[in-house]
């Protein structure tokens, strides 16, 4: 079983940088595949990819590519 | 006999009715004029409380990546629903104008529009003064953006000036480094800040403890924020109560005006012509 599918696997995976940590996620994933991996869904959050934000209405459908640069902001205390 | 009438038992109804000037920022009125920080607490439960204590309605906090599953921010805008406080997300740790811009547009996103944004861009790590060339490219840009920017600033009134023709809602001159509890280092200054600009003037930076407040607001400015002095005192909630009180203090004793100085005595006494 493990031998079928690492080949498939590594195939399907792929690197982006998220929160300046590389982190490898299924080709395609959505920016909400990615906060759901985190554990953030339902949490108020911004997401910016490549330097421009993605807006909650499009968490859904914007896939992201191999390398993209992946920011996941929050609220904390602060002065 | 007038003595004795002028003290009813009321006095505070009969204070509160002596009208003051509402404390409006970007079209909203607010009564209390102590605004807060949500940093440097020992807990989210001791942040919740001391600012409840304080009486604030306006309360800062800063954007910053998530943790991995954690929750803070979460804790952090449950514990300060948009339903009882205006939130003041900031630009905290930016130290150019494209910081500070790309940190208020995620911050704009992650609270659904929100217009509101403390603008600051930082200049130096020691001091954290603010970069005031930075802060003004930044300003213009989020003004056209159609953020209402409350800006914090050097207690320069020309640039105080120059932030409120750009459009920004209030100018937050510091009276002393952020986090320093030096209190009000300044006073001139601000006085300066105050008849430079035709919104309201908001001390940011520099309490350290009630009697600064006081200082502060007998200077005639229209709010405080204030942050470590609450944070960091020994009891913060108790420290929330003194800081309200202080407030209230110092903006009745301004509108109030306060007795000449003189040199000598004055006897309170009346002075008998004979025993």
């Amino acid at each position: 079983m493990i031998t079928d599918k690492l080949p498939t696997l590594a195939q399907e995976m792929c690197s982006i940088h998220l929160n300046g940590q590389s982190t490898r996620f299924k080709k395609g994933s959505s920016i909400s595949d990615v906060i759901t991996a985190q554990e953030l869904q339902g949490r108020r959050i911004a997401v910016e990819v490549n330097g421009e934000i993605i807006p909650k209405s499009l968490h859904d459908a914007h896939q992201l590519k191999a390398n993209d640069r992946v920011e996941i902001v929050t609220a904390v205390g602060g002065g | 006999m007038t003595v004795f009438s002028s003290t009813p038992s009321n006095s505070t109804n009969t204070l509160s009715a002596r009208t003051d000037a509402p404390f409006v920022i970007a079209g909203k009125t607010y009564t209390s004029r102590l605004l807060v920080g949500t940093g440097k607490y020992a807990s989210i439960e001791l942040t919740s409380e001391a600012i409840r204590a304080s009486g604030a309605q306006i309360v800062t906090l800063a954007i910053q990546r998530t943790a991995s599953k954690a929750p803070e921010g979460q804790a952090l805008l449950d514990c300060f629903p948009e339903s009882e406080f205006t939130l003041l997300p900031n630009t905290a740790g930016c130290y150019t104008a494209e910081d500070a811009v790309r940190v208020a547009r995620l911050g704009r996103e992650l609270l659904d529009g929100h217009p509101l944004l403390k603008l600051e861009v930082l200049g130096d790590q020691k001091t954290l003064f603010p970069d005031v060339i930075q802060t003004l490219k930044a300003a213009k840009i989020l003004v056209d953006e159609g953020f209402q920017i409350m800006v914090y600033t050097s207690d320069d009134p020309i640039v105080a000036r120059q932030l409120c023709d750009l459009g920004c809602v209030a100018i937050m001159p510091l009276a002393a480094p952020i986090g320093s509890g030096l209190g009000i280092q300044n006073r001139y200054n601000i006085e300066f800040i105050m008849e430079s600009v035709d919104v309201p003037v908001i001390v940011d930076a520099g309490v350290g403890t009630a009697s600064d407040a006081v200082l502060a607001m007998e200077l005639g400015i229209d709010a405080i924020l204030m942050n470590t002095a609450l944070a960091e005192a020994q009891d913060p909630v108790r420290m929330a109560v003194a800081m309200k009180h202080g407030v209230i203090a110092g903006r009745q004793a301004y509108l109030a005006g306060r007795m000449p100085r003189r040199r000598y005595a004055s006897a309170s006494s009346p002075i008998p012509e004979f025993i």
